[in-house]
């Protein structure tokens, strides 16, 4: 399953954990299956309405920065991150 | 080892033409003064526009009587934030947002109830003249209450510091969210804190048990402005059919239209904006000041409108980068290995939420192999005009207060600098502190240059003079980009794309397309679109441009390609399978007597099948991080503080340079901010928060009489994401500058410099504190 890594500031939804390992085979089913284990973290994530990460957030999947957001596509032996999108100058 | 010539590429793959340097598209008209700039702009029937500014950093609006300015003669609109609608601040209004608080971006534009700093518009005057114009801004009457200023982040985050927004929501979340005022009812927070963020691994706690030595420190810096030379400037015609064109120079025509539709509360497409060359922005000119207010003014007056600022205006009103205070304490084993760091960083907002702090501290270890690790960053507002991106946006400040305590580290050690951070540099594979792996780059092979070059191995001689090194790394970004390639009949390109050109970035389009269809470069017309001519691209930021807009053009030549193929295989009826494209002739692949060329072809088109045209619209991943090393040798001057920049050598992976000279220049003016950061550069205000030093006679910037030839080597470790194997380079090279400095300060005079600017002033007294004078 796809290892989740945690934000220091969600882990105290997860008991501390800082790493969850979790089903789903794109972010979007990613975050749901969190979501399900871990109520309360998806808020924090995405829109609910829209379905839409939160601009703000940029996921990194297998070290890569995705353009695709809830769409990209998560493999078995995935590592996934949020953190605070980057801008720049 | 190489022989180091001056501006070395250290190449590991050719191409035809990509890696050349052709002179660029856009030199002829820039070097005649035919470019077209914000301010070149003129309609006719053209009103000149005059903002009305705050003399006070922090003050309710209590009234604004305008009434005078209206029947002031030549004058034709008067506007306030009351001529628009009021975007939501509400956080939880946020959902459809950008990065960017519109809400706020809007009160940034036009004040609505208070003044948030000194400078800060308050309304707007459109007459015939400039002259006009400001003699009747002067005419407006504001009813102030004043209030007493927070300047720095250490005062807004005292318990009893006055609140800048009352209602701001103060957030702390994964998410770089731009912040918000809280819900109707929501009981106020009272806080400047607009948000606060953490990364951690791994167990810090043990990795400094672990340690045997550990520096601390912290340092300061002050809020500093981009400086470009052409202030910002735009002039907006809003049409009686309802539709609004803007002609402005930004970093992004879609931000501009975006931006000022969602202000003016009308649909993206009433609104066209129109790229004009740009005079410099640095990441402040990714947002808008004066578009709005030209639409608004025109929109009233029903003519042309153009709005163009002063350099005071400049200074005191647009988006310096943050000033910021950073601890840090770093912890390593006696032979040489990090094993611990922890930081904490305070930045200056401006007076409404999103400074660079998080960027600051995602990037502030990034090159580094450290297993444990833990940074705490805060973003609190401040009675300053609104920080906006400035070049690798915090990055910078943070790498200042790193790489100086990594010097420290070294020396204590014992360890030759680069060694020790050849030690500890991160890798493929890698984590990095904030947790994603590190994807292929040339840290090793960066460092490995600087540490072969002349530079770094001729002995510097002399009193008070001192060699300092120190590296930088910056993510890059990527993003949405569009490009269009229209094949004329004379076999030529008009080549259509959406990236406005700040660095030579036409000439690297060029050169993908050239590169893909083998044609000379100087048959590709590049032109940057507007916002009904190209699809939608983002910002020229984040070292994205060639990146994103270079991989459209890539995309949009192949598809030309295609087609002239599939034109050969119509001509002589065989499966185009069967045709060979090499060198912009095509062939059969058997029969060697079938062969046309691009022109040719091109000139047969229309009876072919129609017009050849290759488009695409691309949103790549993988822009792949930029690592920056740094060598400086300076001389100390210690009867008056002045330190001189005796040779400066800047080392970076740039992936591949698609033109080299363009990313030489982007190095070498990365480094000459740098150079002025370090050395001259901040915002000097009085206690009631007014600027003191809003020229450029007073603000003083690094000229070329200040600097030796900064010397570059660019390092190719190609972005395997990339066609051609590009990199970001914009912004990396701003990163290591000032700490190379101090350090090189330090071995000069022995003088640790820990806050910016170091001036002259600041040196003799760290000489005096030293001599316990």
């Amino acid at each position: 399953m796809p290892e989740v890594w945690i934000p220091p500031k969600l882990q105290q939804l997860t008991g501390g954990k800082q790493q969850v390992q979790v089903e789903g085979s794109t972010v979007r089913q990613v975050i749901n299956s969190l979501e399900r284990q871990y109520p309360g973290v998806k808020e924090f994530l995405c829109d609910e309405v829209e379905e839409d990460l939160y601009p703000g957030i940029a996921v990194i999947v297998d070290g890569e920065t995705s353009q695709l957001g809830m769409l990209q596509k998560v493999q078995e032996n995935s590592e996934v991150h949020f953190l605070p999108a980057i801008g720049g100058g | 080892m190489p022989e180091y010539q001056p501006n070395m590429v250290l190449s590991n793959e050719e191409f035809d033409v990509i890696g050349s340097r052709p002179v660029r598209h856009d030199g002829f008209d820039k070097v005649t003064g035919r470019a077209r700039y914000g301010a070149d702009t003129n309609l006719a029937g053209l009103l000149y526009g005059k903002i009305l500014r705050s003399p006070h950093a922090h003050a309710v609006i209590k009234s604004i009587d305008t009434s005078a300015a209206e029947a002031h003669p030549g004058v034709y609109a008067v506007v306030t934030s009351a001529d628009w609608p009021e975007t939501s601040t509400k956080l939880s209004d946020l959902a459809e947002g950008a990065l960017q608080n519109l809400g706020f971006l809007s009160m940034n534009v036009l004040a609505r109830g208070k003044a948030l700093y000194k400078g800060h518009a308050i309304a707007a005057v459109a007459a015939v003249s400039p002259h006009v114009a400001e003699e009747a801004a002067a005419k407006i009457k504001v009813n102030y209450e004043v209030l007493k200023p927070v300047m720095t982040a250490d005062d807004g985050l005292k318990p009893d510091a006055p609140i800048l927004h009352e209602r701001l929501a103060s957030i702390s979340n994964p998410a770089l969210r731009p912040g918000g005022l809280l819900d109707d009812g929501a009981e106020s927070m009272r806080t400047n804190i607009a948000n606060e963020f953490e990364f951690r691994i791994g167990d810090v706690e043990q990795g400094f048990k672990d340690s045997d030595v550990i520096v601390e420190k912290e340092t300061s810096t002050q809020a500093i402005h981009q400086g470009y030379i052409e202030p910002h400037a735009g002039t907006a015609h809003w049409q009686h059919d309802g539709k609004l064109t803007i002609w402005s120079s930004s970093q992004g025509q879609f931000s501009v239209r975006d931006m000022t539709a969602r202000f003016l509360g009308i649909p993206v497409s009433d609104v066209k904006a129109i790229p004009m060359e740009i005079g410099g922005g640095f990441g402040a000119k990714t947002i808008v000041y004066v578009e709005p207010i030209a639409a608004l003014l025109s929109r009233k007056s029903g003519r042309p409108v153009k709005v163009q600022m002063t350099r005071t205006e400049v200074f005191e009103a647009t988006g310096p980068t943050s000033g910021t205070k950073i601890k840090v304490k770093i912890g390593a084993t006696k032979d040489g290995k990090i094993v611990a760091a922890e930081a904490d960083l305070v930045y200056e907002a401006g007076a409404f939420p999103g400074s660079p702090v998080s960027p600051g501290a995602q990037c502030m270890m990034g090159q580094y192999d450290i297993a444990n690790a833990h940074l705490t960053a805060k973003d609190v507002l401040v009675n300053r005009p609104k920080s906006a991106a400035y070049r690798a946006p915090g990055a910078p400040a943070s790498a200042f207060c790193m790489e100086t305590a990594l010097d420290e580290l070294a020396e204590k050690l014992g360890m030759d600098p680069l060694e020790f951070r050849l030690l500890n540099s991160s890798k493929e594979g890698v984590r990095r502190v904030t947790g994603p792996m590190t994807p292929k780059v040339g840290y090793i092979e960066t460092l490995q240059a600087a540490k072969d070059h002349d530079h770094y191995n001729t002995k510097l001689e002399g009193k008070f003079r001192g060699r300092g090194v120190a590296t930088g790394f910056w993510g890059n970004n990527s993003g949405p980009a569009a490009a269009v390639a229209v094949v004329n009949s004379d076999g030529t390109i008009s080549l259509t794309e959406g990236s406005p050109d700040i660095g030579g970035s036409r000439a690297a389009m060029a050169l993908h397309v050239a590169e893909v269809l083998g044609i000379p470069v100087t048959d590709i017309k590049p032109t940057v679109g507007d916002t009904d001519s190209i699809g939608f691209t983002s910002n020229t930021g984040g070292s994205s441009a060639t990146f994103k807009s270079g991989w459209a053009c890539y995309e949009a030549a192949q598809s030309v390609k295609k087609q002239m193929t599939e034109r050969a295989a119509k001509i002589w009826e065989i499966p185009s399978e069967d045709v060979e494209y090499k060198e912009a002739i095509l062939q059969h692949k058997s029969d060697p007597e079938l062969k046309l060329t691009f022109k040719q072809i091109a000139a047969r088109m229309i009876p072919t099948g129609g017009p050849i045209v290759g488009s695409a619209g691309v949103n790549p991943p993988g822009a792949g991080p930029s690592i920056a090393v740094h060598i400086a040798d300076v001389e100390v001057d210690t009867d008056t503080g002045k330190v001189e920049i005796l040779r400066y050598t800047a080392v970076q992976d740039a992936g591949k340079a698609i033109h080299p000279s363009y990313v030489e220049g982007q190095i070498q003016g990365g480094v000459v901010q740098g150079i002025g950061w370090a050395l001259n550069e901040e915002y000097v205000y009085n206690d009631d928060g007014v600027m003191l030093n809003s020229s450029f006679l007073d603000y003083r910037m690094p000229t070329s009489l200040d600097l030796p030839m900064i010397d570059t080597v660019i390092v190719e470790v190609a972005n395997p994401s990339h066609p051609y194997g590009v990199r970001g380079v914009g912004e990396v090279p701003i990163v290591p500058p000032m700490a190379a400095i101090s350090n090189a300060i330090y071995d000069a005079i022995g003088v640790r410099m820990n806050h910016l600017p170091m001036s002259p002033d600041k040196v003799l007294e760290a000489l005096w504190a030293k001599n316990g004078k």
